[in-house]
């Protein structure tokens, strides 16, 4: 038993699949859960909705919720104007939102990491460029920026991505480029040099992997504010098209009927809440926990 | 210092060149502006004599040339769906913004401020956590949110706010509100951090020694002096707001450049989002540079990296 112990606190500590158990169970309760919860919503919402997201039914339609005197027992958090399931509509649009969500940081951070890595470790006139670059894309009204693009690109789910992630790589590659100037200076990389590695391999094996950390605080607090922003231009009618659910657009059409029926704007306006405020929540855990140096941020 | 503002203003100048062309050739992929100004039944000699008219056969860089230099001189095109000057629905407009906003600052300052200097005075106290979960909450709702259930509350249930338009003072409350709330909750946060990084200081600690009341350390010795960050930031946030115009003013029905912005995106009416999208970027670079060159001013280190 006695020799069993050290092995298995190695296992938590050394192995990858460990560490990340001990890193979940560690993180705070509250927005872990959450996510957790509108994560599966996302992947399996579905299956999981009680009803069809897009089936209409009109003598139900503004179906207050079941709490309330005329609510009915089937439809949770109430029906909308065209009497279709609210919560599944919830459940459902958690797939847009968080897929939108992932899918732009993903391609922000990876071509962040990109510009960051390429003007901090080559320098010189790249640097240069690519900082100019930077110092533009940062000081455009994004929000602005971002609508005009979908109003012409037209609206789409991958429009969307790739006009969000246009907009949003920047700020990563910003924070991470002066990240790369620090390590640049370290030992390890001089070894490399002198080893005879390569610049590609210096920047892809020795310095990316020093600076995932930092992009995966990164990539959780910018979550929230894509999510949010995602919401804003489906809000305008630019986001994924109808009758897809998109809780932005959800508000939006539910303003028309503010005077009848409250519960149309206020249920997707707290998953929005929910879901960000986790995500804000778990950035700011992970940012203490991985990277004290980030605090300031 | 002289050559540092020199370099910042030819880099903003390359920014908003940048931002020009990239408007402008976006706009022309997206389709043949010649058939939103032809009448359903025009020929296709009719649309070459707009074309020619417009000077829109000629190739994309000697268009572009003729845009921009007509846009320095204030001529932006006429409005497709208007059928007037753009730049006069602008200053239409922008003034309404202006009013829009200076009242969202008002309640940014009025209700973050006191916050942010409170919570840090009663660190850790009940108080302090209300302000902290109120910037919290600041960053995680959506400022279109806000609006919307103001309107519910205010509007629908207790009915004492209009919902849209601008006449009296009534009016403004709700959409300066909703505006006002993000920089509400950062003025909130950077005020009590400011703040606690005073109350922190040598020459608090000899004031509290010489026997100042706490008022007066707070207010006088303190406040003060963690002003000067909060300052320079409100004017960074004054254009932040300029963001949130587009979908405030379209919640409560308001008037201004961001209304404009909407309202001309749906007509497809190119010259006008062409012309708000410019002035809008260029007002926000104008402010970044200001601030800018003000930290330079006050931090001589960020001049010289």
């Amino acid at each position: 038993m006695t020799a069993n112990a050290p092995a298995k606190k190695t296992f938590w500590k050394r192995h990858w699949l460990g560490k990340t158990l001990v890193t979940i169970w560690q993180a705070p309760k509250f927005p872990t859960i959450i996510l957790l919860v509108f994560i599966i919503f996302g992947l399996f919402g579905k299956a999981i909705a009680p009803h069809d997201p897009n089936k209409t039914s009109f003598k139900d339609s503004l179906t207050p919720p079941s709490w309330m005197e005329t609510g009915k027992m089937t439809y949770l958090l109430g029906t909308d104007h065209l009497g279709r399931d609210i919560l599944s509509r919830i459940i459902v649009g958690a797939g847009v939102s968080l897929q939108i969500g992932v899918m732009v940081v993903a391609f922000a951070g990876l071509i962040g990491s990109l510009v960051a890595c390429l003007a901090g470790y080559i320098g010189g006139r790249t640097d240069m460029i690519l900082s100019r670059l930077l110092d533009m894309v940062l000081s455009m009204p994004f929000l602005i920026v971002a609508v005009t693009l979908a109003a012409i690109l037209g609206a789409s789910k991958w429009n969307l991505i790739i006009i969000l992630a246009a907009v949003a790589w920047a700020w990563y590659a910003r924070v991470l480029r002066s990240e790369v100037l620090r390590l640049k200076e370290g030992d390890f990389v001089r070894l490399a040099v002198v080893a005879g590695a390569s610049k590609a391999r210096i920047m892809l094996r020795h310095i990316f992997p020093n600076i995932v950390n930092s992009l995966v605080v990164l990539a959780t607090l910018n979550l929230g504010t894509v999510i949010i922003a995602e919401a804003s231009l489906s809000f305008l009618g630019l986001g994924v098209p109808p009758p897809a659910p998109a809780w932005g657009s959800m508000i939006s059409e539910g303003r028309n009927y503010i005077g009848q029926a409250w519960w149309l704007c206020v249920w997707p306006g707290v998953a929005i809440l929910l879901v960000v405020l986790s995500f804000n929540l778990l950035g700011d855990w992970l940012r203490v926990r991985l990277d004290p140096k980030f605090r300031q941020i | 210092m002289k050559r540092y503002i020199v370099i910042r203003l030819i880099q903003a100048g390359i920014t908003i060149i940048g931002i020009s062309m990239i408007v402008f050739l976006l706009t022309h992929l997206s389709g043949d502006p010649v058939m939103l100004m032809a009448p359903q039944n025009a020929t296709e000699e009719d649309l070459q004599a707009i074309r020619k008219d417009r000077g829109l056969d000629k190739p994309i860089y000697v268009q572009y040339y003729r845009y921009i230099t007509g846009a320095v001189q204030g001529d932006f095109g006429e409005s497709l769906r208007w059928k007037m000057p753009a730049i006069e629905m602008f200053w239409d407009r922008f003034p309404n913004t202006v009013k829009l906003s200076t009242a969202a600052m008002i309640f940014a300052f009025l209700f973050g401020l006191p916050t942010g200097i409170y919570s840090a005075v009663k660190m850790g106290g009940k108080f302090d956590n209300f302000g902290k979960t109120f910037a919290l909450l600041g960053q995680a709702l959506p400022g279109f949110w806000v609006g919307v259930m103001l309107i519910l509350v205010f509007s629908a249930e207790l009915k004492w706010l209009p919902t849209s338009g601008m006449g009296s003072w009534k009016n403004y409350l709700m959409p300066a509100f909703t505006m006002g709330w993000y920089t509400m909750a950062a003025m909130t946060r950077l005020s009590r951090s400011a703040m606690l990084d005073v109350l922190d200081s040598e020459y608090i600690k000899l004031a509290r020694i010489k026997g100042v009341s706490e008022f007066w350390v707070v207010l006088k010795h303190a406040f003060r002096n963690a002003m000067a960050p909060v300052v320079t930031v409100t004017a960074l946030q004054f254009v932040v707001m300029l963001n949130g115009t587009m979908i405030i003013e379209t919640i409560f029905n308001w008037p201004g450049l961001g209304r404009l912005i909407v309202d001309a995106i749906f007509a497809r009416d190119y010259p006008v989002v062409q012309m708000c999208v410019l002035i809008s970027s260029s007002l926000f670079v104008l402010v970044n540079l200001a601030v800018d060159i003000l930290y330079a001013y006050i931090d001589p280190r960020i001049r010289y990296q």
